[in-house]
């Protein structure tokens, strides 16, 4: 499996903190952001974001990122801290 | 001794301890350049009441660990502290520290600025806001600013 988390205001648009999925049905980060949209309108339109930022095991990534299982893999606005 | 050079906390903290800290048993190096972060009354033109600062467990350390290591790579520096607070902060409320030493000014000051702005644009925080507009409070994520990619771009 692959753990699928997500931070601050996306969070909130999905309502929805984290999930997984069986790591046969994605081999990249853009293969999840794909599974995630095509559950229905509201997450389609979330992910139609292109400003969204993606990790993989706390390291920052692009969609073309490789995933297997045990992966960790985060979704998050761009970062405001500081 | 600086025990660790990274904390996430909710709890405030105390300028002079983390001074303190930076120049205990330390006598190679003769300057010390502190950074802190406080929460502004207004943003945007609107009342700010309260700021709420989120992060992501593991990553955030991981990537301040990074930007630390990069300054090092850059400059002679001594000793590093990061603070970054979490969770519910009001007006005045320090959020934010980095401290750096180093034998001369000049690398303590530039890492010091690389470091708070790799940090702005890096490490897995999010502000929520808590506004007043004419009576009527609302919340909202801030957008992070261009402005700050900028600033961070001219370090490479």
């Amino acid at each position: 499996m692959i753990k699928i988390v997500f931070f601050a205001a996306l969070r909130e648009q999905l309502d929805c903190a984290e999930l997984s999925l069986p790591a046969a049905d994605a081999k990249t980060v853009n293969d999840i952001k794909q599974l995630l949209s095509d559950r229905n309108e509201q997450w389609q339109q979330t992910f139609s974001n292109t400003s969204l930022l993606s990790a993989v095991n706390h390291d920052m990534v692009d969609g073309t990122h490789v995933v297997k299982s045990g992966d960790e893999v985060a979704f998050f606005p761009p970062v405001t801290g500081g | 001794m600086l025990k660790q050079e990274i904390s996430i906390q909710t709890n405030d903290f105390s300028l002079a301890d983390e001074v303190a800290l930076l120049e205990e048993d330390n006598l190679t190096d003769g300057a010390v350049v502190t950074f802190t972060g406080r929460v502004r009354n207004n943003n945007n033109g609107n009342a700010v009441t309260t700021l709420t600062l989120e992060h992501y467990p593991g990553m955030t350390e991981k990537s301040l660990a990074k930007i630390i290591m990069q300054a090092k790579e850059r400059w002679q520096i001594g000793r590093v502290k990061v603070i970054h607070r979490i969770g519910e902060l009001s007006i005045g409320d320090q959020i934010v520290f980095v401290g750096v030493t180093s034998k001369h000014r000049q690398d303590a000051f530039a890492a010091n600025e690389f470091i708070m702005d790799y940090l702005k644009v890096k490490a897995p925080f999010w502000k929520k806001e808590q506004i007043t507009d004419e009576g009527k409070t609302s919340e909202n994520w801030l957008d992070a600013k261009n402005s700050d990619t900028d600033k961070a771009d001219l370090w490479s």
